[in-house]
């Protein structure tokens, strides 16, 4: 198992100017990114739809690259957009999944067949022409950089530690430290968009 | 090629077109299979495809915000279905994004069968989304409205498409 804060500190180390759609993983990349005008922090809008929200940012925008850290239970929610984004083949795209096997936001109740599932193999047979799985920090800090400076669409999955909050909603510290609106805001700023 | 009193796949891409639509994502229905021929024919607009409707709103909505210009191509049964992420992705991220909504069980002559002609309009009304009904050619202005509209809005409009294509049909 990774811990999640360790192995975003590694991946900045090879961010590069990517954009980054944090997803789950903003309550610790907020701290560690070093490029906050090009972070897209977004909550949660609806389940199941981070993937193919990256995918969209990605294909508008062709010559950045796109990172998107995904998480487990999102992606059960919508396994086949892995099909769509192998059909459309965006080389600028990035796909980490953090694999912590629970609905952490939720009291941590296991995802559906959360020990066995290969999510890898799963992009893999829906035709991405990468696909990874670490279990542990050091493979992964190995290969990263490799990973990086390739091309995509990539998949690489991981399997996390668990930071299961189990308190009711109204009383957990705030996730995001800008809103929804102003991280679009800052991120159409920073790529010149104004459509 | 069309018929009087249809609405017509060319005419439905020249409003994409006048509109810059940069990106469609759509799922197929019977009412846009003479479309997809068109569209896929058409080098200034890239086909997404996806495998379920409410994905549609996610992926339109990153390409908005990436600077695309996205329509979302979509049939009512679909539409229902994706109703949280249309309120998540769609109207929670404000999106200006016309979706065109093949209406599938539509009928001005005689009664609906079909329940998913039903409950589609309660659906958008619920939702507070506007729209428009669009039967024939004649209607087709109506899709540059909606584009207009989301676009002052910063919400989603949909087109009902009253009509199917006359690819499948004809």
């Amino acid at each position: 198992m990774i811990v999640m804060e360790e192995m975003l500190k590694v991946f900045q180390q090879h961010r590069g100017d990517a954009i980054v759609v944090s997803g789950r993983a903003n309550r610790h990349w907020d701290g560690i990114s070093t490029l906050k005008n090009r972070d897209l922090s977004l909550g949660d809008p609806a389940m199941g739809g981070h993937a193919s929200f990256a995918l969209g940012l990605a294909l508008a925008q062709p010559n950045k690259k796109v990172v998107l850290f995904d998480s487990e239970g999102d992606l059960q929610m919508s396994l086949g957009v892995l099909a769509t984004i192998a059909e459309q083949k965006p080389k600028n795209f990035y796909h980490f999944l953090l694999d912590n096997e629970v609905y952490a936001t939720t009291g941590g109740q296991p995802v559906p067949n959360a020990k066995t599932i290969a999510y890898d193999a799963i992009a893999k047979g829906c035709g991405y022409p990468a696909a990874y799985a670490y279990t542990n920090l050091e493979s992964f800090s190995v290969n990263v950089g490799r990973i990086m400076s390739g091309t995509g669409p990539v998949f690489v999955a991981m399997k996390i530690v668990p930071e299961i909050e189990n308190v009711p909603i109204g009383q957990r510290a705030p996730r995001l430290r800008r809103t929804k609106e102003q991280s679009i805001a800052d991120l159409r700023k920073e790529l010149g968009v104004s459509n | 090629m069309t018929t009087e009193g249809s609405l017509s796949p060319e005419t439905v891409l020249a409003e994409m077109k006048k509109n810059g639509i940069t990106h469609v994502v759509w799922l197929p229905d019977s009412e846009t299979n003479w479309l997809y021929l068109l569209m896929k024919a058409e080098p200034s607009i890239t086909l997404v495809a996806v495998p379920r409707e409410g994905l549609a709103y996610s992926a339109a909505a990153g390409i908005y915000i990436g600077g695309g210009t996205p329509v979302i191509l979509i049939q009512n049964t679909g539409m229902m279905e994706s109703g949280d992420s249309m309120r998540g992705w769609a109207m929670g991220l404000n999106i200006p994004v016309v979706i065109m909504v093949g209406y599938r069980g539509y009928t001005r002559h005689g009664v609906n069968k079909d329940t998913a002609a039903t409950y589609t309009e309660p659906f958008l009304n619920a939702f507070r989304i506007q729209y428009y009904l669009v039967e024939n050619s004649s209607d087709a202005p109506r899709i540059s409205v909606a584009f207009e509209e989301a676009k002052k809005t910063k919400r989603p409009v949909a087109i009902l498409v009253g009509d199917e294509y006359h690819g499948f049909n004809r």
